[in-house]
């Protein structure tokens, strides 16, 4: 592409951006093998969370097929988010995770923490090339921080190539460690959330007794074992079998349980206790089909873990070209999970405490699907710009437990509805 | 050792589909298709990322496709 020396745009700049980021000397001008995808994402749930994400993702080829990829991901978020414990028919009081204030939430309503706010900015790069023939070898890393969370991680990818490329075997390792230290501190499991006059002098040391530290930490290892396969002209399949382990922290520290009497009404609130290692085991297919008219991109997902959780995720899409150059592409999802083992949506005063406990409705029994639609467009000479949208609905189930007295008036499974609103444009 | 076993499911699921897959394929002359950016298994990178850090904070499942991701607290 011929850039314009005396008009420079956007795609100069980056690229001299870039350049200075790695510390070459190389003249933007004649440095013209940078092609950058850049995304703005708005997801919003009605009365709850919204979030906004902006992307910036730059991919540069050298000689000899080396690639890099360097990304950089902002996002914020904003809103209420469920803290745990149920509706009740009596207004409810609850103490900020960070023990400065507290909320009240109306009867018949699911409690929600409004506190929940965030900014992140993450760090990505990647680096892959052949090694030597029929070999592509890939390293990245990968930095992100937020307020009160901190990740790092660092991956290596092996490929082979076999039967005239139509075969390709490829393995990886990721290795990830995350601190979260949030404001107020972790609170140790199963306490009871202090509430009271905030002012109150004695109150600060009764909520200092409910905390065990100020960070904690988790690790986290990946491998992933994929066969890539094209079958003929129109059609490739992939077969991927990933293993997780995470071993850690992995209680949210912004979770209550409600402990309810026999009547189920909430006499505490005590924050939940999840175990402190989780092994995950991913299978995951996906096959493109060229069709006359249009591209089929399907796939799907079987996870199992040993908290118990099982899912299945169908994703397909629909990619339709016009002969202008523009195309539609419908997307649908469907998700299905079941609860965590020690998943419970209450606790009973009447029944011993359980090891390990979460009201989190997102390792509870829960079905989610999507639909949308994106509709792109060439602008100019290799410029495309494109539109999604997309609706996402959660619907969380019971697990079986038997909603006793006041808590078979009140709603504890609540649906979610969020809409998902994205502009790409790749130059 | 589930990861013993799942390295070993891996390596004999992997040698089955390699003796079994030598007769599919195309000639690299029958690539036209293949080519097309559309027709990668990622064809929009960008999407998956925003697509994967959504579900990931709204899910109990994540990766699959790639390494399970991560790297916020986000709830």
């Amino acid at each position: 592409m011929q850039l314009k020396k005396t008009k420079p745009n956007l795609k100069v700049l980056l690229t001299t951006a870039s350049c200075a980021l790695l510390g070459g000397t190389a003249q933007a001008q004649s440095d013209e093998g940078w092609q950058f995808d850049t995304a703005i994402m708005h997801y919003a749930e009605a009365d709850r969370v919204t979030a906004t994400e902006a992307i910036i993702a730059g991919q540069k080829s050298f000689a000899n097929d080396q690639v890099l990829n360097l990304k950089l991901t902002i996002d914020a978020l904003t809103g209420a988010s469920p803290n745990g414990a149920v509706a009740q028919q009596t207004p409810q009081t609850f103490t900020r995770p960070s023990g400065n204030g507290q909320y009240t939430v109306k009867p018949g309503d699911t409690p929600l923490d409004d506190t929940f706010k965030d900014t992140r900015v993450q760090l990505t790069g990647q680096w892959t090339q052949p090694l030597w023939q029929n070999y592509t070898v890939s390293a990245g890393g990968n930095f992100s921080k937020e307020y009160d969370y901190m990740s790092a991680s660092v991956n290596g990818n092996i490929a082979r190539d076999f039967n005239k490329k139509n075969t390709t075997l490829s393995m990886g390792i990721a290795y990830a460690y995350d601190i979260i230290e949030p404001e107020g501190g972790i609170p140790k499991p199963f306490t009871s959330m202090v509430i009271g006059d905030s002012d109150d002098p004695s109150f600060d040391d009764e909520f200092d007794n409910t905390r065990k530290g100020g960070d904690d930490s988790k690790s986290t290892v990946d491998l992933l074992f994929g066969i890539t396969q094209v079958i003929n002209r129109q059609m490739i399949v992939q077969f991927n079998y990933s293993y997780s382990s995470v071993s850690g922290y992995l209680t949210d520290p912004f979770k209550v349980l409600s402990l309810v009497n026999e009547n189920g009404e909430a006499q505490e609130y005590l924050y939940e206790h999840r175990p402190d290692e989780r092994t995950k085991h991913a299978f995951f297919g996906q096959s493109k089909y060229h069709f006359d008219n249009g591209i089929l991109d399907a796939s799907y997902r079987f996870m199992t873990d040993d908290w118990k959780i099982d899912s299945h995720t169908i994703d397909v899409r629909y990619l339709i070209p016009f002969e202008n150059g523009h195309f539609i592409e419908p997307h649908v999802r469907f998700y299905t999970q079941s609860a965590a083992e020690f998943y419970q949506p209450f606790l009973e005063q009447a029944n011993a405490l359980p090891e390990y406990a979460s009201a989190d409705y997102r390792i509870g029994e829960l079905d989610t699907y999507t639909v949308g639609v994106k509709y792109g467009m060439p602008m100019g000479s290799a410029n495309n710009l494109a539109f999604k949208l997309e609706y996402y609905h959660q619907t969380p189930k019971s697990n079986g437990t038997e909603e006793i007295g006041v808590l078979k008036g009140v709603e504890l499974y609540e649906e979610v509805d969020a809409i998902i609103a994205q502009v790409t444009y790749s130059f | 050792m589930p990861i013993i076993k799942g390295l070993r499911g891996a390596l004999i699921l992997s040698f089955v589909l390699l003796t079994g897959c030598s007769s599919l394929g195309v000639e690299p002359w029958e690539r036209d298709l293949l080519a097309k950016k559309e027709m990668a298994l990622t064809s929009a990178p960008i999407d998956t990322a925003l697509d994967d850090h959504i579900y990931f904070s709204k899910e109990a499942t994540s990766g699959g496709r790639s390494f399970g991701g991560g790297g916020c607290g986000c709830n």
